[in-house]
């Protein structure tokens, strides 16, 4: 169980040194995606003017204020609350954002599945859990919204965010196989028969 | 009394923003009830964090989870209210348009097929209205729910036949909590609706998934079952986030309804840790804000 600070980006090598029960924080950029921005990218072959290779990608669509482009605010957005969706939806976009964009680590909550895992095996990245519902929290490590992309798709825009110690967050899913998720899902099948018998069920 | 509709349409939209900002009492209870008695060292680092985020939620003045949900209202009308029915909904309608553009926040609503987004929190539909009536006397109530869609992709609805009986109820819950895992952000309520049509049966799960913890099914065979799921989803260890340990639920909630002869169905709504919720009382002496 190792700390690793990250100033974005990271190398496959650092990726790959990442084992599950390590924790992660992260400095620099960070980008936002969502169901609707992954939908545009892969299946309806919409194009980025983003540079996603080293790069960790968080489920979010952030709350956000418009205002006067500045210093402060160089895209005209103010970050109020951002937060986690749930992975699980957007699992089928976990290999092409890896294998297209070169992207390392998925921050989300819930964790993602099989094809994730093995995506994250063949090609070097984790998946980081972040603690969904704790947006508040989250928003004051969230320094700026540094750019946007692909904003016709708002609130489910590409957002670049400038973070400042990100975390200490969870390697949930590791290049090597190693996925918390399925660990507790098979050890809670394995309580199932114990549950129902309490239950009076049988 | 004569409801004011200017109020109606004020109280919707402050009750929007409290809900997103305030988390009820009971709920932060629950919270440190959880965290006595887990037993797992990571699940009670995350419990720490998910109460550390309300704190940080109370100080900054900021919306809890940034998941400003479907907004569901619940108007309670007490005996002697006098109100216009189709305008008491367009103040509420207005009110939830309101709060999304004049605090700001994110607007969650989609139509369905087309995705296109109003930028409201309204939609064809939404927000979410439901109408019933109470004993009390002079007052009309206002319930808000920012439903987190998390937690509400996770519902399910079994049509099963009575000779399955009350042992396909219990089954159905477990394998629902199984199969949501770490998805609905638990520690959860467990909303289990038992009984009555499809619909209803559905509605009776999320009316249980966002009544306050502490409070029990008013029939005796539903509270029953609210103590028995409530320990026996807990036995799974699914735990914060679906990470592991002993907190998976705060409670199982169940509420029933009479059904058919040939019918037994259940339907499992789930709410997450951010339980949220908001009511105001609007009385002819003015309006109380609570939980």
């Amino acid at each position: 169980m190792a700390h690793h600070d990250f100033d974005m980006p990271m190398s496959e090598a650092q990726a790959r040194a990442l084992r599950v029960d390590d924790t992660v924080t992260l400095n620099g950029t960070l980008f936002g995606i969502r169901d609707a921005t992954q939908i545009h990218m892969f299946d309806r072959g919409r194009k980025t003017r983003f540079d996603l290779a080293g790069h960790a990608v968080i489920h979010t669509a952030p709350n956000v204020r418009k205002v006067e482009k500045s210093a402060q605010h160089p895209a005209g957005y103010a970050p109020l609350c951002v937060g986690t969706t749930t992975s699980e939806r957007m699992e089928r976009f976990t290999r092409p954002l890896m294998q297209q964009h070169g992207v390392r680590l998925v921050i989300g909550k819930g964790g993602l599945r099989e094809a994730s895992a093995a995506a994250f095996g063949e090609l070097g990245g984790a998946y980081v859990a972040i603690i969904g519902g704790a947006a508040a929290l989250e928003t004051t490590w969230v320094e700026a919204i540094e750019d946007v992309d692909l904003d016709d798709l708002y609130p489910e825009s590409l957002w670049k965010f400038r973070v400042r110690g990100f975390g200490p967050l969870l390697v949930a899913m590791d290049s090597h196989g190693g996925s918390l998720y399925a660990n507790v899902q098979a050890a809670a099948q394995g309580r199932r028969a114990e549950a129902l018998r309490r239950l009076g069920v049988g | 009394m004569k409801v004011d509709l200017k109020q109606v349409e004020e109280a919707a939209k402050e009750l929007y923003i409290r809900a997103l900002k305030l988390l009820p009492p009971d709920i932060k209870q629950g919270f440190d009830a959880l965290a006595r008695s887990e037993r797992d060292a990571g699940a009670k680092r995350i419990l720490g964090t998910m109460m550390r985020n309300i704190t940080v939620a109370e100080d900054t003045d900021n919306l809890l989870c940034q998941d400003t949900g479907i907004p569901v209202y619940t108007v309670l009308i007490g005996r002697g209210v006098e109100v216009d029915g189709v305008a008491l909904k367009e103040a509420i309608r207005s009110g939830c348009a309101r709060s999304t553009r004049e605090h700001p926040f994110r607007s969650s609503i989609v139509h369905p097929t087309t995705r296109v987004n109003e930028q409201t929190s309204c939609g064809r539909g939404i927000p979410v209205i439901n109408v019933d009536f109470t004993d009390a006397t002079e007052t009309l109530t206002l319930q808000m729910v920012p439903k987190g869609s998390g937690s509400e992709n996770n519902s399910w609805l079994k049509m099963a036949i009575p000779a399955d009986g009350v042992d396909a109820i219990k089954t159905f819950v477990v394998d629902c909590v199984l199969q949501a895992g770490g998805n609905t952000c638990p520690p959860t309520i467990v909303g289990v609706g038992v009984g009555g049509t499809a619909d209803l049966c559905m509605h009776l799960a999320k009316s249980a998934a966002t009544r306050p913890l502490g409070t029990r099914c008013e029939d005796a065979e539903g509270a029953k079952l609210e103590r028995a799921l409530t320990e026996a989803v807990n036995l799974l260890g699914v735990g914060p986030q679906g990470l592991g340990g002993d907190s998976t639920s705060f409670a199982v909630h169940v509420e029933t309804a009479a059904t058919h002869i040939t019918m037994n169905p259940v339907a499992v709504n789930m709410q997450c840790h951010s339980a949220r919720r908001a009511s105001a009382t609007i009385r002819a002496s003015g309006v109380e804000y609570g939980y």
